[in-house]
């Protein structure tokens, strides 16, 4: 059997705000903000705004795996397609710094998420990939294997016929979808779960970017299937020096693919740390009752019971006081008078929102 | 990257991708492709009692419009038999009932109503499908396009539509036909407009509103490609197996539409089955009753076959394109 | 009634397959297990490995290709196949209820929630007025920690947590015997899971009611369970307290399911990676089901279905088995 090999060796440290020392990071994101109006219609003013992202910031270094963990509906996505740049942010920047700059801006130029526009964007779109959620609803169901993994070759208008037949049958070998050419010309449909999300991978690495956003890559996964493209995902990663933001909701998937954990609450990264840190030593309230809530497989061990209460609620125009507010067990008096705690580095390295840490 | 590419021939499950020599090869595979799903699409068609039947109509038809010039070329001498400018002169009286030499009579103008009918199947069926190819070639554009854009252009798209719907299209055609002067071209532009901007353009908008927000489509945008690239690789081909369904729809109507048009006496062409059965008319024979019935059955009944035929074709095509129906199949 | 001390159920040589376009697929084949009152049994295993074929039998709500080939199941000595429809349709709710995967699709979106549970509650004659009724589903309510006043709401107010909880208090509503959860939370965050999971637990002793709880998350099993039952392609591969179970695995396939699910606590250990897929119930291997994928496999494995090794309640099905305290039975 083979076994998901690499452990992740020396994981970055860098901290939001500090400048990293050994060169400047892939991506620096920086007071991130999104709204959605609530009610707006074509002439009619939005009633109240949903704070699907507000004020996040972090930074993310070339080939680092930086895990996004929380609950349904806390923004994990919208800042995935943020970065993509599938949607545009309310406020805040995005800095992308890219290693290998063959085309403008020059070598080592920082490329500000909000100019790229027209050609910019597509050279844009090479460096910067992105795995989909679903694996059943995001292919095209007419279009085959060979169709879907070259539309990034096709579209950037990247080789011919052939180069693109080549580099597809190349990485579906690497993805372990073998033989590839048995592949080229079945549908979407007529493949497992597993080997769709291979292809959803094989489509996000097949012109080599140097980010990717995965959301949720194995959450629609058996267990079988799902440990593959785990390892999958981390050997591609080391082979071709990926980073990834691994958007997740399950923390022990994230503890195995991910160098450092940003969790969300509402909107709002509460708590930053590397992987093993955060798990042994959360700071953050929420952390702590969401770590407890994971079962355990060994039957001798007894769970404590989450310290939460309530259920999680839609920020809907939030008061600005802290977002866990209702929820948290250590609320204090500071709390409800303050307004969200702004993220601290408490230990070196470990960023932890909150008044009480 | 050092993964070797894998050289030579490499077998897949129905076709050899043979590298090297790529193209010729790759683009037979997709041909391949396409007669398979083309295929089995085919058999769930022709598995259906309306598919048959209907084809069978249609082809019929199809065989009596290519006969017509075949006819006139070796068969019938002009005089007599043209649709429009030929005279039975054996005939005594006129219109004269069926007989050896016309089959199914004569009109009140002696001229043989077989070839009038033969003749007229081809105009119907250039009518029908010049119609129906405008209509779904508009209505496919217009509904991915609103859909997409959305806002400004959509709305001005959808109020569009409720207005065309809302007028009385065959109202509005005899007007129009009576200010100007229609030919069968004209004729099937303008139905196939009316079509391609009303009701077809909001069935085929809301269908690709469907398709708008897949996660496919997403993740085209971040494999980079525009818009564009999303209207006619994604959208599009979604949209034309709902097309196909209405353009047998549009058929059934623009043949209806001409009938009613020419009884009215309203159009400008040569010879149709409508104007067959206002020949008729005008002479008064419509009155009657059963006696004269040579000079309304053909025609009647060919307006209803047709027009049943290429309806059930677009029913029969549903079982196809409609996924649920389809299922059972697989 | 029956003796407290014996079984609630019984499943015995149970088999069943669908037919369908492909041929027979094999859902379950030869599984037998027993269930004592006010225990809980869990099923793991990857998806399609027969789970909630089980579970449907188990509630003889079968869809209509698929066919019982073999097997009894007895519920306190009455056999379920036996009943008239009728018989069953009063048992289900009453005696054995369930808790569905898609549980968000068993609300119906125009009730409000608290009166579907009082009509589930007055079919079944559970209790003799309306306000009784009532007072019943608050309680149920509270127990699965929802506020009563919920009762009014509808479906679409509730969050899927919410729902499922609703869900639950239906399945408890006419205090079954047993209740069968298939998948109850895959689809929810970790801190409504970990409060469903306390509250079924809390439950199931409280009313000393028999549970099957149906996942593939083995930690969530863990903690609710108290005898599990590992299922591959099929059939019950191997059973014993939960403890047991998990802590000495003796059938391969369970160690492999162990050794690929990421944990939060402890060490981190490399994960295994369970190569290959379940395989094909239409045509499943010869011999052990598991031996194209298993590390342990030798040539009597893929000739000879292996019989049960045995230590206690603990039972595999396997020639090799890794905990070497099971024995076979003469
Ligand atoms: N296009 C949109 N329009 C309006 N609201 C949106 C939109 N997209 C997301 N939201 C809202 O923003 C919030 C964050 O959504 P997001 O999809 O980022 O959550 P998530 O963390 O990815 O959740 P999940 O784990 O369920 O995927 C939610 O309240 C959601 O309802
Ligand atoms: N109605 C059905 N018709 C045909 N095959 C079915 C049907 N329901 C389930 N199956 C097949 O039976 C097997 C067991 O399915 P199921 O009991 O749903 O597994 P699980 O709940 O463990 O995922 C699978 O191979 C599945 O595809
Ligand atoms: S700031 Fe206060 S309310 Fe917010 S998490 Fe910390 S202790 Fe809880
Ligand atoms: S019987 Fe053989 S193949 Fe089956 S699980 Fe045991 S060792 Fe593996
Ligand atoms: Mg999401
Ligand atoms: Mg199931």
């Amino acid at each position: 059997m083979e076994s998901v090999s690499n452990t992740p060796e020396a994981p970055n440290a860098r901290t939001p705000g500090s400048e990293a020392s050994d060169g400047e990071p892939l991506v620096a994101v920086h007071g991130l903000t999104k709204l959605f109006p609530v009610g707006a219609g074509p002439f009619r003013k939005p009633s109240s705004f949903i704070h699907a992202v507000d004020d996040v910031s972090f930074q993310l270094g070339h080939g680092e795996s930086l895990g996004l963990v929380g609950e349904s509906g806390c923004g994990k996505t919208t800042v995935g397609k943020l970065l993509v740049k599938l949607l545009e942010p309310t406020d805040g920047e995005i800095v992308f710094r890219f290693a290998d700059d063959s085309v403008a801006p020059a070598a080592d130029d920082p490329w500000d998420s909000a100019a790229i526009r027209g050609r910019l964007l597509r050279s844009f779109r090479r460096r910067v990939q992105m795995i989909f959620q679903d694996p059943y609803e995001s292919m095209n169901p007419r279009r085959t294997i060979y169709d879907i993994i070259s539309e990034p070759l096709s579209v950037q208008g990247m080789g011919d016929v052939q180069y693109r037949v080549d580099r597809v049958l190349e990485i579906l070998t690497l993805v372990g979808l073998a033989p590839a050419g048995a592949f080229l010309f079945r549908h979407p449909h007529e493949l497992s779960g597993g080997q769709r999300q291979r292809i959803a991978i094989a489509r996000a690495l097949v012109i080599r970017p140097s980010f990717v956003v995965a959301d949720e890559p194995t959450s629609m996964l058996d267990v079988s299937s799902r440990t593959g493209v785990m390892s999958l995902m981390q050997d591609l990663a080391t082979e071709l020096g990926v980073a990834y933001l691994y958007v997740t909701h399950d923390l022990a998937v994230a503890r195995y693919m991910c160098h450092r954990i940003a969790v969300m609450y509402l909107g709002k990264v509460v708590e930053l740390a590397e992987t093993e840190e955060l798990l042994r030593n959360p700071l953050h309230p929420y952390t702590k009752a969401l770590l407890s809530a994971v079962p355990v497989a060994d039957p001798g061990r007894r769970r404590q019971v989450p310290d939460i209460r309530g259920d999680l609620a839609t920020p809907i125009d939030p008061p600005s006081r802290c977002r866990f507010y209702e929820r948290c067990p250590a609320a204090t008096e500071r709390c409800l008078n303050h307004p969200h705690p702004p993220i601290e580095e408490k230990t070196p390295g470990h960023l932890v929102a909150c008044y009480e840490v | 990257m050092t993964t070797p590419v894998p050289v030579g021939p490499i077998p897949t499950p129905e076709f050899e991708v043979e590298l090297g020599r790529g193209r010729v090869r790759f683009v037979l595979a997709r041909l391949r492709l396409m007669w398979r799903s083309f295929r089995s699409g085919w058999g769930i068609f022709m598995e259906s009692r309306m598919g048959r039947l209907s084809l069978f109509t249609i082809v019929a038809f199809a065989l009596m419009a290519a006969a017509h010039p075949i006819l006139m070329a070796f068969v019938w001498d002009p005089a007599t038999y043209d649709p429009v400018t030929g005279y039975s002169f054996d005939q005594v009286e006129q219109p004269a009932p069926p007989s050896w030499k016309h089959p199914l009579g004569t009109d009140p103008l002696g001229r043989d109503v077989l070839s009038q009918l033969l003749y007229s199947t081809r105009s119907e069926f250039v009518l029908g499908i010049t119609a129906a190819l405008v209509t779904v070639g508009i209505a496919t554009f217009v509904g991915a396009v609103a859909a997409y854009y959305g806002r400004l252009l959509d709305a001005f798209f959808m109020r569009l539509a409720d207005l065309i719907i809302a007028l009385p299209a065959i109202s509005l055609l005899i007007v129009l036909s009576a200010l100007f002067h229609l030919n069968l071209f004209y004729l099937a532009l303008i139905i196939g407009v009316l079509g391609g901007f009303g009701g077809t353009a909001i069935i085929l908008k809301s269908q690709a509103l469907s398709i708008k927000v897949k996660p496919f489509i997403e993740a085209a945008r971040v494999a980079g490609g525009g818009d564009f690239h999303i209207i006619f690789v994604h959208i599009i081909p979604h949209l034309l197996p709902l097309a196909l369904l209405y353009m047998m729809f549009t058929v059934t109507s623009a043949i209806f539409a001409e009938a009613v048009l020419s009884f009215l006496g309203l159009l400008d062409l040569r010879m149709s089955w409508g104007i067959m059965i206002h020949t008729a008319n005008t002479g008064g024979y419509l009155l009657g009753g059963t006696r004269y019935w040579w000079l309304i059955v053909p025609a009647g009944a060919s307006i209803t076959l047709l027009c049943s035929a290429f309806y059930l074709a677009g029913r029969a095509l549903d079982e196809v394109v409609n996924p649920r129906l389809r299922r059972r199949n697989d | 009634m029956t003796d407290r001390s014996d079984p609630l159920l019984t499943v015995d040589g149970l088999s069943l397959s669908y037919q369908t376009r492909q041929g027979e697929v094999q859902a379950i084949r030869n599984v037998s297990f027993e269930l004592a009152r006010g225990s809980a049994l869990g099923l793991v295993g990857e998806s399609g490995c027969g789970k909630t074929s089980v579970a449907n039998c188990l509630m003889r709500l079968l869809p209509d290709n698929a066919r019982l080939s073999a097997g009894r199941v007895l519920l306190d000595g009455q056999d379920v196949f036996l009943l008239t429809e009728e018989e069953m349709r009063l048992q289900r709710w009453r005696r054995i209820s369930m808790v569905f995967q898609a549980a968000m699709n068993v609300l119906n979106p125009v009730y409000r929630v608290g009166q579907q549970i009082i009509e589930a509650i007055e079919t079944h004659n559970v209790e003799p007025t309306d306000t009784a009724a009532r007072e019943r589903v608050a309680r149920l309510f509270r127990m699965v920690g929802l506020d009563p006043q919920l009762m009014e709401r509808y479906p679409h107010e509730f969050s899927g947590g919410m729902r499922q909880r609703a869900v639950i208090a239906m399945a408890l509503s006419c205090d079954p015997d047993l209740m069968i959860a298939d998948e109850p939370t895959t689809a929810l965050d970790v801190i409504v899971q970990d409060r469903i999971l306390r509250e079924l637990k809390a439950i199931q002793q409280q009313l000393a009611m028999s549970i099957i709880y149906i996942s593939h998350d083995i930690g969530a099993v863990a903690e609710v369970t108290d005898v599990v039952g590992v299922m591959y392609a099929g059939r019950l591969v191997e059973m014993g307290d939960t403890a047991d179970v998990f802590q000495t695995p003796a059938h391969p396939y369970t160690a492999a399911l162990m050794s690929s699910f990421p944990s939060i606590s402890g060490e981190r250990r490399p994960l295994t990676n369970l190569p290959g897929e379940p395989p094909n119930l239409s045509d499943p291997p010869p011999g052990c089901p598991f031996h194209p994928r298993c590390a342990y496999a030798t040539d009597v494995c893929r000739t000879e279905y292996p019989p049960q090794v045995k230590s206690g309640s603990h039972w595999a099905a396997c020639w090799h088995p890794l905990d070497v305290t099971l024995v076979p039975q003469s």
